[in-house]
C-alpha cells in the first residue's frame, strides 16, 4: 500500500532564527512527506536556511502577506499532484509532531478539511489574553452559525487538507487575515470540517505579526469578509460530502 | 437663479476638464477604457452649466431654491465619488492579478530550479 503523497507547506516571513527548527522538526517527525517552504520575499536568509535543510523553497518575489503566500503553497501541492497537505506556521508555533494527529481524519475518510483546534472541549493549556480569547469566541460562533457546523477555533494556521480542500484554497483563499474566512469558505463550498485538538507553542523568535492597531483592522476586516462570504455562492466541489 | 459669472466659471472649468483628458488620451497616457468616466463628468457638468434654465429647474426638483449653482456642486461631487468607487474596483483587481503573479513567479522559478541569488557573476 503506497502512502498518499502530502506536502507540509509552511509559510515564512524574516524567520531565519526559527525555520531551521521547523523543517527538521517537521522532517524528522514526518520523513515520508515533503516540506515546501513559501518565503515571502524576506529580507533575512530564510530561503537559504530552509532550502540547505532540503525543504523545497517557493520564493515570491515580493511580499504577498500570509493568505497569499500560504495559497501559493496550495497551488504547488495542486499543480504537483500531492493529495494531502499540511499547514504549519514558520514560526514554531505549531508542533510538527502533531501532524499525524491532524492527518488522522483525512486517513479515516472523515474530512476534507482539518483543523489544529485549541479549544475543542475547552481543552487545551492555551489561554490567550482576554481581548484575544473573545475575539477567537466571537469568530467561532459566527463561522459556526454561518457556516452551519461548530467550530471552535476559526484562527488556527495549523490545519490539513485533502485533495478537494487544496482544490478549494489553490483557488480561493484570502490574502490577509485568511483562516477565519476560508474556514467559512471551506463549510459553505461542502467540505467536511473535522476539528483535532493541539497545543500552538510560544513563538520562539520574531514578533507576533498582529499589533493593536491591526488587530482592529484585523476584526473589521474579518467581520466583512464573513458577512460577504455567506452572501456569496460558492459552488460545491467534487470531492465535497457535506 | 444663477448667476452668469458662474455660468461661465463653469462652462470654461468643464471644457478645460474635457480637454485635458482628451489630450491625456492622445498622449496615450490615460487608456481610454478609464476616460470615459472623467468625459462624462465633463460633459455632464458642461451641460449644467451652460443650460442655465435646466439647472433651475433640477435645483427645484431636489429643493434647492436659494442658491440652484449648489446642484452643480453635488453633482460634481457625485461624479468624482463614482470615479473614485471605480478606481478601488481597479485597484482590487489589479492587487488580485498582482499576487497571482507573483505567485506564478515562485511557482514556475521553483521548477526551473535555478532560482535568481542576486546579480549574476561576470565569469558566467
Amino acid at each position: 500500500m503506497t502512502r498518499p503523497r502530502t506536502v507540509a507547506v509552511v509559510p515564512a516571513f524574516d524567520e531565519s532564527g526559527a525555520i531551521g527548527r521547523v523543517v527538521g522538526e517537521i522532517r524528522a517527525a514526518q520523513p515520508g512527506i515533503d516540506v515546501v517552504v513559501v518565503d515571502d520575499a524576506s529580507t533575512d536568509d530564510t530561503a537559504a536556511v530552509a532550502e540547505a535543510l532540503g525543504a523545497i523553497v517557493l520564493r515570491l518575489p515580493f511580499n504577498v502577506g500570509i493568505g497569499g503566500a500560504v495559497q501559493t503553497g496550495f497551488r504547488y501541492a495542486l499543480e504537483e499532484g500531492y493529495e494531502r497537505a499540511v499547514r504549519l506556521d514558520g514560526d514554531g508555533q505549531h508542533d510538527a509532531a502533531e501532524i499525524g494527529r491532524l492527518l488522522g481524519p483525512l486517513e479515516r475518510d472523515e474530512a476534507e478539511v482539518v483543523i489544529g483546534s485549541r479549544f475543542v472541549d475547552g481543552g487545551g493549556s492555551y489561554r490567550p489574553p482576554f481581548g484575544r480569547r473573545l475575539g477567537i469566541r466571537v469568530f467561532a460562533r459566527l463561522v459556526s452559525l454561518l457556516g452551519g457546523q461548530r467550530v471552535t477555533d476559526t484562527t488556527s494556521g495549523f490545519i490539513a487538507l485533502d485533495r478537494a480542500g487544496i482544490e478549494l484554497f489553490a483557488r480561493e483563499y484570502p490574502h490577509d487575515y485568511p483562516e477565519v474566512e476560508a474556514t467559512l469558505v471551506a463549510l459553505r463550498s461542502g467540505l467536511r470540517l473535522s476539528q483535532v485538538q493541539v497545543e500552538m507553542r510560544e513563538r520562539e523568535t520574531g514578533a507576533s505579526s498582529i499589533t493593536f492597531v491591526r488587530s482592529l483592522y484585523y476584526i473589521v476586516k474579518v467581520l466583512l469578509a464573513l458577512l460577504v462570504a455567506s452572501l456569496r455562492r460558492y459552488p460545491r466541489l467534487e470531492g465535497a460530502r457535506r | 437663479m444663477t448667476p452668469v459669472r458662474v455660468s461661465i466659471v463653469g462652462v470654461l472649468a468643464s471644457v478645460l476638464l474635457i480637454l485635458v483628458v482628451l489630450e491625456l488620451v492622445r498622449g496615450r497616457r490615460l487608456k481610454e477604457r478609464y476616460a470615459l468616466l472623467w468625459l462624462a463628468t465633463g460633459v455632464v457638468l458642461l451641460v449644467l452649466s451652460a443650460w442655465r434654465g435646466g439647472l433651475n429647474t433640477i435645483a427645484g426638483w431636489v429643493g434647492v431654491t436659494s442658491y440652484p449653482p449648489a446642484v452643480l456642486f453635488a453633482v460634481a461631487t457625485l461624479f468624482i465619488l463614482l470615479v473614485l468607487l471605480h478606481y478601488s474596483t481597479v485597484i482590487s483587481k489589479l492587487t488580485d492579478e498582482n499576487v497571482e503573479l507573483a505567485q506564478r513567479i515562485a511557482l514556475l522559478e521553483e521548477r526551473v530550479g535555478r532560482p535568481p541569488t542576486g546579480p549574476r557573476s561576470p565569469a558566467g
